[in-house]
């Protein structure tokens, strides 16, 4: 529906809301999922809700609401809920804002109490994630934290730990941790959403005070747009891919026209700067999987001899079809999605020409096409349309489209093996096993940081700390790096040991829990024996510290060997091997190579 | 702007409001009158009149309207005058 297409009147959509939905409800070439979606608010909601239910209507999604009484949100979701578990969510929103923070800095606390007030706050929220996922085992979409409306230290709010800024930014740090590294968890970014909008206009204390609307009222759709992008993303509702205009859309000027050479493109001139910068941010939709095609009003010649100009961002190859031709460009539109094999509703068309979008648009039922009438805003349009809301990535290598590739390839491999020995073995794993290298401090300081699950210690390291142990005398390190005949798996596997004497104390292990169960462990350990016995170490000392996250390595040290010599009420263990007893290696299936 | 400008300015709010081209509102219909009309669409109807007639009410002035014509009245009174 045009009144609900970014960019919206978002005070209409407020004032019509009643009208819109009737609309939307009558509407009966719209097919539509039924889906059950519990607001737990920290904040009123109930505009939040009807704002909602006019964008997902539009999605194709008709939702059933179960709202919170006002700021419930805990209550509703730590203790057992009748009406909630009757109700049966199939996704649960968690609609809070910094006015629910309960605890604030204040210039009296020490470092250490702001450090346990954030630990507090943060483990509320955990709590709640983790019981709803129990319970409820559904999706859950969380707010964020909007930056507060107020500095009381101005700038220094942002980076002193008493400053309530700094305080946001680490709660929301926290949560993006949380939501990075957890399944079915989704953050709603209304720390991005608010500085879009402006704090000023999103934080009106007039909402708060007259009705505890943290979110002012015109801003409201903003809010229930962004959440209603999140949950269509969930079901499976996003878009696919860009059907794309060539002259004046992807470069200035005319090619059939003005030639290729006197294309505006490239860095020589502002004009073709800003096309650039526009065919780069849809180049970049490739590696999110999206499809690009291209629906010009030329001949192909033509066409071409433009795609091939040298300055484009896109070449030919980044095109799935490209169709130039004198048809008519909805008739065009139909013969792309059916080459790709998607549902045309599914591709978003750009054109600068407003009658060449409102002809698909009209034939065409639910394709949107978003008017782009001046290309350095064309990116900022599609962006905030959240066309291809991003739900379903966990790993965020930049390589993941190919690694996953490769994971597919792995799969399909193991199919074929009888046993796992074998398949092992038809991986023909390499792997690349040296002490900490300069080149690598950045990414070794980040994987100690983010790595939870195969991990004894759950050490943290900055990467200066890094760069000093590295160069010590005292410390032993290792970096593994993985690569198969399907491709490099990059580094997966670090360990730190701390001689003293005779003894070596591993205060690290990590690995990638991608490589789990290829013997990638074993390979580490024995270097690591091989490593301690040229110093002469004659006993290795292991640390198991449990968490919440580490369970799967409980038994390592035992597996591989080691004898428990000391457990703490905490049930923390330490793990002794005695080289001197002799050692036999484990690793069978990873070749290790020489060292350099 | 006449209070009958006013109220008839107000009128197209409430009817978008309420989704009821029909709606006829005078200064004396309060939320007695309209059966949608709860706490949660009177600052729909305080939104929209901030935006049609380019005022910004106060706490205090919003937290006591009762009927109609104390939004006419509040309009009034927060519109530029003449000279």
């Amino acid at each position: 529906m045009k009144e609900l297409e970014y960019p919206f009147d978002a005070e209409a959509i407020m004032l019509k809301k009643k009208q819109l939905k009737r609309r939307l409800l009558a509407d009966e070439r719209i097919e539509r999922i039924k889906k059950k979606i519990a607001v737990l608010g920290g904040q009123t909601t109930h505009d939040i809700i009807l704002a909602m239910e006019l964008f997902l209507l539009d999605h194709g999604i008709e939702p059933e609401f179960y709202e919170s009484g006002f700021d419930q949100y805990y209550q509703d979701a730590m203790f057992p809920n009748e009406q909630l578990e009757a109700f049966g969510p199939d996704v649960i929103y968690f609609c809070t804002t910094n006015r629910n923070i309960k605890d604030i800095p204040t210039l009296r606390k020490s470092r250490e109490e702001i450090e346990g007030m954030l630990e507090n706050e943060f483990s509320r929220y955990r709590q709640m994630w983790e019981r709803v996922a129990g319970v409820y085992r559904c999706p859950v979409i969380q707010n964020n934290f909007e930056l507060p409306l107020y500095r009381l230290l101005g700038n220094r709010d942002a980076y002193d730990v008493h400053g309530f800024t700094h305080y946001v930014n680490q709660l929301n740090a926290m949560f993006a941790e949380y939501a990075g590294t957890h399944e079915n968890i989704y953050l709603c970014d209304l720390q991005y959403l608010s500085a879009d909008h402006g704090i000023r206009n999103w934080s009106d204390p007039f909402y708060w005070h007259m009705y505890k609307y943290a979110v002012a009222l015109p801003a409201i759709p903003f809010l229930a747009h962004n959440v209603a992008n999140i949950i269509k993303s969930i079901f499976g509702k996003n878009k696919k891919g860009f059907v794309l205009d060539l002259d004046n859309t992807l470069w200035g000027g005319v090619v059939g026209e003005d030639g290729p050479e006197n294309l505006k493109i490239g860095c020589e001139e502002p004009i073709g700067q800003a096309y650039s910068e526009f065919q780069r941010y849809l180049k970049a939709h490739v590696d999110l999987g999206i499809v690009l095609a291209v629906n010009s009003k030329n001949d192909l010649e033509t066409a071409l001899s433009g795609i091939r100009h040298p300055d484009n961002v896109l070449k030919e190859e980044d095109f799935s079809v490209i169709k130039a031709n004198w048809d008519s460009k909805d008739k065009n539109f139909r013969a792309i999605a059916e080459e790709i094999g998607v549902l045309p509703e599914s591709l978003i068309f750009v054109d600068d020409n407003p009658a060449e979008r409102m002809m698909v648009t009209e034939q065409i039922q639910g394709v949107r096409a978003p008017e782009i009438n001046d290309i350095t805003r064309g990116a900022g349009t599609i962006d905030r349309s959240g066309f291809f809301e991003v739900t379903n990535v966990s790993d965020d290598d930049l390589k993941r489209s190919e690694m996953y590739r490769s994971n597919a390839e792995r799969t399909r491999q193991q199919a074929r093996f009888e046993d796992y020995g074998e398949y092992l073995k038809s991986l023909e794993m390499k792997a690349e096993i040296n002490a900490f290298e300069p080149r690598h401090f950045a990414r070794i300081a980040q994987l100690t940081n983010k790595s939870n699950q195969f991990n004894l210690t759950t050490r943290r390291y900055t990467q200066f700390e890094i760069e000093k142990l590295a160069n010590s005398p005292d410390y032993l390190t290792l970096c593994g790096r993985l690569e198969d005949k399907f491709g490099e798996n990059g580094i997966v596997s670090l360990m730190i040991g701390k001689t003293e004497k005779d003894v070596c104390h591993v205060e690290l292990w990590l690995m990638s829990c991608r490589v789990l169960k290829r013997d990638v462990e074993c390979a580490m350990l024995d270097q690591f024996v091989k490593k301690c016995r040229e110093r002469n170490i004659s006993r290795i000392l292991g640390y198991y510290y449990p968490t919440t996250k580490n369970k799967m390595v409980e038994k390592l040290y035992s597996d591989m060997g080691f004898t428990k010599i000391f457990e703490n009420e905490k049930n923390e263990t330490v793990w002794e091997l005695d080289l001197r007893k002799g050692y036999s290696e484990k690793n069978r299936y990873v070749k290790v190579e020489d060292e350099k | 702007m006449s209070r009958a400008e006013i109220l008839e300015k107000l009128n197209g709010i409430f009817c978008e409001v309420f989704d009821d081209a029909a709606l006829h509102v005078t200064e004396e219909t309060s939320a007695a009158d309209i059966e949608d009309w709860d706490s949660m669409e009177q600052i729909n109807i305080l939104m929209a009149c901030e935006k049609v007639f380019s005022i910004r009410f106060q706490l205090e002035e919003a937290s006591m309207l009762a009927c109609v014509g104390d939004i006419v009245t509040l309009v009034e009174k927060k519109l530029p005058r003449l000279k």
